[in-house]
């Protein structure tokens, strides 16, 4: 048995996790229509490559990865094309954004699926196949999983976790999954492995899912694969990247750094899951376990398309009156979905129904008292009642200074809050705040050297039109040979030269503070600008008049 | 639309701690009610009335909600701590005058719950004893030594009307504190020895009753630690406080600085380490900060008790640290996740 750590802070909610984990996965349905969003992930959203019309088959390429940090997209079932454009996405800004929907034609007919000999494969290939059938983080950061493989430019990984917290009360996705699909996920793993060069694989499952465990444990055997199958102690937020790999290695992964820097890499089981049937199967990621809990008649894990409506998906685990909401995700990460017909995703790793009796509206928000018991619940150890401070403040340096981009918004501190103030609110507004500042400087700063070379193309331009008409007037009066082309480029060069030397000093001397940055949070900060830039697009949008 | 937590903490709230405060302070006022009598009980009851009204009505101004910041509980706490740190048969316009600096200006001033920088109750006290020192310093005396107790109708009369009952005289129920005893006794010259000798107010380490008092509190502050509604931090180092710097004067001259052990057993102190100096709003809120603003109250105590002209120095101290929390916040902050690893 390996000896487990404690991380710092965390909380005890209660679980409700027995209400959905005592039914089997139920199979996929197809809908009618799918719904299929172009951002499903961390990164570039994928360039759609079908036309309106075109007939599609289940898991066919509909859309490809625009870039290293992005994957493609695939048709959840057989089906017509019948537009690509603006739709409601599970967002929490409620702002719809670019989706391919399908007309489904009932008959799930697949298309041509090419199982990968991964042991004979280049890396770099099996990594791009990876990316070519859409497998993300299926933990709820949806982060490429192709580039997380790529061990390259980073500290040798040792050791590979998977990831079975789902500490999150409620959610049992990958609790079923484990219990019911054990192989795949140890297969995927074998892989991950391999791609990884991990000397070192472990497990971490919370002691509160036994028959997960012992699932996990037989099939290790069964494969013969080595591996650690480790029964953490049930504390939220255990599934933490950070969190579990403190508690299954002992090691604190640096302040704002990720657990690469101290080489261990983290993936969910249902990743794991998704990549198994990728490789070994051909099959792309075009379907997911959804738990549906919470206020519904049978709360239940259902195998689901990606792109299904919640709505349908609710009706099939039994929607019941007084329903006041649904949160997609976990209660304590999770957040309030703003229109029903959105559809299911990448990241969709439970569907909560709310009523009141299980989800009291919160109380009214009272001032901050400092009594400080967000302080010892903080898994990152910072100063919750200071942030909150600062961001309200608007003192974004002071909030960086305290480390606000430690805080993975858990949420531990919310929950202890005797005043009930939404802090996790106010962090990630002060996150996006800085982000958006520093954006305004990168522009600011662009706009200045656009200006600068302006002005010197100007005074170049000058100098070269008199050199040519002084030129000119020479072989005219002398009938001398005009400047030859080499001292013309000799002079560009010189010209080139000096502007590469003083942008590089400018370089040198911006400071940058993006730059350190993980590159999920360089995309979350693009996601970020991209949905900033559709608000102001929607802005400027003309106003109907009014009428009366 | 929100990202923080769906879920809350069962039952958890501001009332909910202010709650606990004042039922950990039941033991104390209970102690004290049976060694000095009905006027506390109707200065407690007396200040919880002026704290509600004042909080309504400032509340009102300053166009908040009345039922959630008036169940809140905090104000009451104010009372109740302003009203255990003046004498017990203090007239009701004294009362009058510390809630209205306490609730008024302290608290909603400053923007109310949760902004003020300085302990409310603890500025009423300050203004109280700077501008009516002859009232601040008529404390009930303990029922043990009172020649004519004083029945509950008689407190009442005697805190809002000022009238003794015929053939009381004033003597008969007040008396100094032993901390001002000993102070007066210096200043005339005389050694402590004399001056215990000459009292009958000082009891086994303390005052008579006052001890008992400061026991209670004590047991109730432990509750309240126990509840996780106070650190330990602060309460054990402003006693540490307290028993360093009158131990270090007591060791260098025992016949003119009094015992640690009687400064830390006086009612004042007790209360000032677990419910004043503990107030987290006015206090520092890191485990290192709290550690130092501790010894600091403590300290300062000591030194105000001693060398300065007030008959205590708790509130004073209090207040003085209060001043220095933004800067010991700024410098004891602990380290974060993974901090010792630079990348």
């Amino acid at each position: 048995m390996m000896e487990l750590q404690r991380f710092p802070g965390g909380i005890h909610p209660e679980e409700h996790k027995q209400e959905s984990s005592s039914r089997p996965i139920h199979a996929a349905f197809v809908p009618k229509k799918l719904v299929v969003p172009m951002r499903q992930h961390i990164g570039q959203p994928s360039k759609p490559i079908v036309k309106v019309g075109d007939r599609v088959l289940k898991g066919q390429m509909i859309a490809e990865a625009d870039g290293y940090v992005s994957v493609a997209m695939h048709a959840p079932s057989s089906g017509i094309v019948t537009e690509i454009g603006l739709a409601a996405v599970p967002h929490p800004s409620g702002l719809p954004d670019l989706c391919i929907t399908l007309s489904t034609d009932g008959r799930d007919e697949w298309a041509a699926r090419t199982p990968i000999d991964w042991r004979n494969t280049d890396p770099a290939a099996l990594r791009g196949h990876v990316r070519e059938l859409g497998i993300a983080g299926l933990g709820g950061a949806v982060f490429p999983s192709s580039i997380k493989l790529d061990p390259a430019g980073g500290p040798p990984i040792h050791t590979l976790i998977l990831n079975g917290g789902e500490c999150e009360p409620w959610i049992t996705c990958d609790d079923r999954l484990m219990r019911e699909r054990a192989e795949d996920i140890l297969e995927g793993a074998r892989i991950m492995q391999h791609l990884l060069g991990a000397e070192k694989l472990i497990a971490g499952i919370e002691d509160n899912k036994p028959e997960a465990i012992a699932a996990m444990r037989a099939a290790a055997e069964r494969l013969g694969l080595a591996i650690e199958i480790a029964a953490m102690p049930t504390l939220y937020p255990g599934g933490g990247g950070k969190q579990i790999t403190k508690t299954l290695t002992g090691l604190d992964t640096p302040s704002g750094g990720r657990t690469t820097d101290v080489g261990v890499q983290v993936f969910n089981m249902g990743t794991s899951y998704a990549l198994a049937r990728a490789i070994l199967h051909g099959e792309p990621l075009i379907s997911r376990i959804v738990t549906v809990t919470g206020h519904v008649l049978q709360p239940q894990n259902f195998e689901v398309l990606i792109g299904t409506p919640i709505s349908e998906l609710l009706l099939h685990a039994g929607e019941r009156d007084g329903t006041t909401g649904v949160i997609m995700g976990g209660p304590m990460m999770g957040f309030d979905v703003p229109d029903m017909d959105v559809p299911v995703v990448k990241a969709t790793n439970c569907v909560l129904a709310k009523s009141k009796e299980l989800f009291p509206p919160k109380p009214r928000e009272l001032p901050c008292i400092r009594c400080t018991q967000c302080v010892p619940v903080c898994p990152a150890e910072l100063q919750p009642q200071q942030l909150y401070w600062f961001a309200r403040a608007r003192d974004l340096g002071r909030a960086q200074e305290y480390h606000l981009f430690d805080c993975i918004e858990c949420g531990c501190c919310s929950y202890v809050c005797p005043s009930h103030i939404p802090l996790v609110d106010y962090y990630r507004f002060a996150k996006s705040e800085i982000w958006a500042r520093e954006k305004e400087k990168r522009l600011s700063d662009i706009a200045r050297e656009r200006h600068e070379f302006r002005l010197f193309r100007q005074e170049r331009e000058k100098k070269e039109k008199a050199e040519r008409l002084a030129a000119k007037a020479q072989t005219k009066r002398a009938e001398a040979p005009a400047p030859g082309d080499a001292e013309q480029d000799a002079k560009k060069k010189l010209i080139r030269e000096a502007l590469a030397r003083a942008q590089a000093r400018k370089a040198a001397v911006t400071p940058k503070n993006t730059d350190n940055l993980p590159p999920e949070k360089q995309a979350e900060i693009a996601e970020i600008e991209a949905r900033r830039a559709k608000i102001v697009e929607i802005a400027k949008q003309p106003v109907e008049p009014e009428q009366h | 639309m929100t990202a923080s937590a769906h879920i809350l903490k069962d039952s958890n709230s501001v009332t909910r701690v202010m709650l606990l405060v004042l039922a950990c302070l039941l033991p104390g006022i209970l102690t004290y009610a049976w060694h000095f009598g009905w006027g506390i009980v109707i200065n407690l009851a007396w200040a919880s009335i002026l704290a509600l009204a004042l909080e309504a009505f400032a509340l009102r101004l300053r166009g908040y909600p009345l039922k959630p910041f008036l169940s809140d509980g905090s104000a009451v706490v104010t009372a109740w701590l302003l009203a255990l740190s003046l004498p017990p048969l203090a007239p009701w316009w004294l009362m009058l005058v510390g809630m209205v600096f306490a609730i008024g200006v302290a608290k909603h001033l400053y923007g109310g719950l949760g902004q003020n920088i300085f302990n409310p109750a603890m500025v009423g006290f300050a203004v109280l004893i700077i501008s009516f020192p002859a009232q601040m310093t008529q404390w009930a005396a303990p029922l043990a030594l009172a020649a004519q107790p004083l029945s509950f109708g008689d407190s009442l009369a005697y805190i809002f009307g000022g009238g003794l009952p015929p053939g009381v005289a004033l003597d008969a129920v007040v008396s100094a504190t032993p901390l001002d005893t000993v102070r007066t006794g210096l200043l005339q010259q005389h050694t402590l020895g004399e001056i215990h000798a000459a009292s009958s107010i000082f009891g086994g380490i303390g005052g008579v009753g006052g001890e008992w008092v400061a026991a209670a509190y004590l047991a109730g502050g432990i509750a309240l630690w126990a509840f996780r509604i106070v650190p330990w931090q602060v309460p054990v180092a402003f006693l540490a406080g307290i028993w360093l710097t009158a131990g270090f004067l007591h060791w260098a001259d025992a016949g003119r600085y009094a015992a640690p052990w009687f400064q830390i057993a006086t009612p004042s102190a007790m209360l000032g380490a677990f419910f004043i100096a503990t107030d987290p709003v006015s206090g520092a809120t890191t485990p290192r900060g709290r550690i130092i603003f501790g010894l600091g109250a403590g300290f300062l105590t000591v030194i105000i008790r001693v060398f300065g002209g007030y008959p205590d120095g708790v509130a004073f101290a209090i207040l003085l640290m209060n001043l220095c929390v933004p800067l010991i916040d700024a410098y004891t902050q602990p380290p974060v996740f993974g901090a010792t690893r630079k990348k």
